[in-house]
C-alpha cells in the first residue's frame, strides 16, 4: 500500500491537497499516482495568474508510459508553480508529496477543502480501481 | 494460466514491478526504467528473456528448408556460429514474425523467435517443415539472460572459465558459440555490445546472481523498449505483423533476392509489391519539444497520411522519438505533423535508427 499522508485532502482523479493557511493550498498527485504512471519525463503546467475550476485539466504528467490530465481539485487562482519540475520532472517519483509539488493556488472558498477525501477516503478510492 | 520464467523469484527478490507480457508475469522495471535504460547505455544491464522461444532446425534438408521459410538466405551463412536477422513471411508476404537464425552447419540451425507469437510461429514452421528431412525441437528447457552496455562483455568474462573465455575471445558481433552449458552470441536489442546467453534452466538464478555481484543491473521490459526503439529496432505487433509487408517495415534490407531461383515464402507477393514501388515505409521521427510521441498517432504530410508504430521518450536524446509508416515519397530530412494531444505539432523525418553505442546517430 502507497503512503497516503493524513494531514492531506485528496481528489478521486489522484491529486492531494495541503492547505497552507492563508487561503493557499498546494496541489501535487500522489504517490500512487505517480507508481501508476512511472518515470515522469515532462511535466506541464499552469502560468501563475490562470484562474481555475474545481475539475479543469489544468497539467499534464507525462510519463515514459502515458500522458496524463492533472485537474483542479479546487476553484482558486494558480499563484506558483513548481518550477524544479521543469529540469527535474522525476522529483514527481522521488518525493510526490515534497519536491514533486505542482501548484499553488490561492482559493476563494475553503470549505471546498472539506468535500475533498481525507486519507482514509482516497484509501478506500484506489481499492475500488 | 500465468507463466513464469525460471528467474520469477529472483525479479521479486529485486523488488521488480511486474506485469503480464503476452501471458508471461514479467519484469516491467525494478524501481525506475530511466535508470535502467541509462545503465544500459553507459554501464551494464541485464534482462531475463526466458520468455523467448528457441527452436532447434536439424536434418539433411535443414538447409533448404530454412531458405524456404525465411526472407534471407541462410546458405549466405558459412562460418559456424554466424547469425543472421530475418524475417517468415506467410504466402502474401506478411510477416508472421521476425527472428534470428543461429548457423552451425548445413544441418544444424537454432532460431530465436517471439513469445508473443509462439504459437502461431511453432504451427507455421512445423505445417512448412513437413515436405523436408527435418527435426524441430523447441527448447523449454533453456533460459536466456541478455547482458548489455559498453561493459557487458567486461563484466561477463569475470565469471567464465578458460574453456570460455576462450570460446568467445574476438567474436564479432552477430556470432555465436557453444561454450560448456553456455550458449553465447553477441546479439542483442539495445544498440549496444553484448551477450545473450542460453543456457540450461536450472543454472539461470546462479549466473543471474553472479551478474548482479558483477555488478549488471536487472532491467524490465520498460528499458528494453526504449533501448531498442532508440536502436532502430521493431516490435513485433507493434512496427510489423502479418498485415504488413517486410517492405513497409524497414527490413527490406533483410530479403535475399538472389538467387533469383530460390522460393522463399511470400517471394511472388514480395516482388509484385517491389515492381509496383507502392509499399509505405518505416521511417523515424523527432520532436524536439515537450510530449510524448505514442503508438496509434496520426502523421499528416503533403503525400498523404501516416501512423506511428511506436513511440517513446528518448532517455538517452532527451526528447520523443517515434516509428512511422508513412507513404513512400515522404522524404527524410522533411517535416510532417502529427496529431498529439488535440494540436499539431511538428516533427522530423529520419532513417529510423537514432542511438547506437552510448551515441546519437542522426
Amino acid at each position: 500500500m502507497s503512503n497516503i499522508p493524513s494531514e492531506l485532502r485528496y481528489a478521486t482523479s489522484h491529486e492531494w491537497v495541503r492547505n497552507e493557511g492563508n487561503g493557499i493550498v498546494t496541489v501535487g498527485i500522489t504517490e500512487h499516482a505517480q507508481d501508476l504512471l512511472g518515470d515522469m519525463v515532462f511535466v506541464e503546467l499552469p502560468d501563475v495568474g490562470d484562474n481555475v475550476s474545481t475539475g479543469d485539466d489544468v497539467a499534464v504528467a507525462e510519463s515514459v508510459k502515458a500522458a496524463s490530465d492533472i485537474y483542479a481539485p479546487v476553484t482558486g487562482e494558480v499563484v506558483e508553480v513548481n518550477e524544479d519540475l521543469e529540469d527535474s520532472p522525476e522529483l514527481v517519483n522521488s518525493d510526490a508529496f515534497g519536491d514533486g509539488w505542482l501548484f499553488k493556488l490561492k482559493i476563494e472558498d475553503e470549505g471546498e477543502l472539506q468535500s475533498l477525501l481525507d486519507a482514509e477516503g482516497y484509501a478506500n478510492s484506489i481499492d475500488e480501481d | 494460466m500465468t507463466n513464469k520464467t525460471v528467474l520469477h523469484a529472483k525479479h521479486i527478490e529485486a523488488g521488480a514491478k511486474m506485469v503480464d507480457f503476452y501471458g508471461w508475469d514479467m519484469p516491467i522495471n525494478y524501481g525506475s526504467q530511466i535508470e535502467e535504460h541509462h545503465a544500459v547505455r553507459t554501464d551494464a544491464g541485464m534482462f531475463d528473456v526466458s520468455h523467448m522461444t528457441i527452436v532447434d532446425v536439424k536434418g539433411a534438408d535443414a538447409q533448404a528448408f530454412l531458405r524456404r521459410l525465411v526472407i534471407n538466405d541462410v546458405a549466405k551463412l558459412d562460418v559456424a556460429g554466424k547469425a543472421l536477422y530475418t524475417g517468415m513471411c506467410n504466402l502474401e508476404g506478411g510477416v508472421i514474425d521476425d527472428l534470428i537464425v543461429y548457423f552451425f552447419t548445413d544441418t544444424d540451425y537454432r532460431l530465436v523467435v517471439n513469445s508473443a507469437t509462439r504459437e502461431k510461429d511453432l504451427a507455421w514452421i512445423a505445417e512448412q517443415s513437413a515436405a523436408f528431412d527435418v527435426t524441430v525441437t523447441e527448447r523449454p528447457e533453456f533460459a536466456m539472460i541478455a547482458v548489455q552496455g559498453p561493459q557487458a562483455k567486461a563484466k561477463v568474462a569475470t565469471l567464465l572459465n578458460e574453456q570460455q573465455t576462450a570460446a568467445v575471445d574476438g567474436m564479432k558481433p552477430f556470432f555465436s558459440a557453444q561454450a560448456g552449458d553456455l550458449f553465447i552470441a553477441t546479439t542483442g536489442y539495445t544498440g549496444e555490445n553484448g551477450y545473450e546467453i542460453a543456457l540450461p534452466a536450472e543454472q539461470a538464478a546462479d549466473l543471474w546472481q553472479q551478474l548482479l555481484d558483477a555488478g549488471v543491473k536487472p532491467c524490465g521490459l520498460g528499458a528494453r523498449d526504449t533501448l531498442r526503439l532508440e536502436a532502430g529496432m521493431n516490435l513485433y505487433g507493434l512496427d510489423m505483423d502479418e498485415s504488413v509487408s517486410p517492405l513497409a517495415a524497414n527490413m527490406a534490407w533483410t530479403i535475399s533476392w538472389e538467387p533469383e531461383d530460390r522460393n522463399f515464402n511470400g517471394r511472388e507477393a514480395l516482388a509484385a509489391q517491389r515492381a509496383a514501388g507502392d509499399q509505405p515505409k518505416l521511417v523515424g521521427l523527432i520532436l524536439e519539444e515537450k510530449g510524448v510521441l505514442r503508438s496509434g498517432l496520426k502523421v499528416i504530410s503533403e503525400d498523404g497520411e501516416g501512423i506511428i508504430t511506436s513511440g517513446t521518450f528518448s532517455p538517452t536524446l532527451g526528447h520523443s522519438i517515434a516509428m512511422a509508416r508513412v507513404p513512400r515519397s515522404v522524404k527524410l530530412g522533411s517535416t510532417v505533423e502529427v496529431e498529439m494531444r488535440k494540436k499539431l505539432v511538428k516533427v522530423q523525418v529520419i532513417k529510423p535508427s537514432f542511438v547506437r553505442n552510448g551515441k546519437k546517430v542522426f
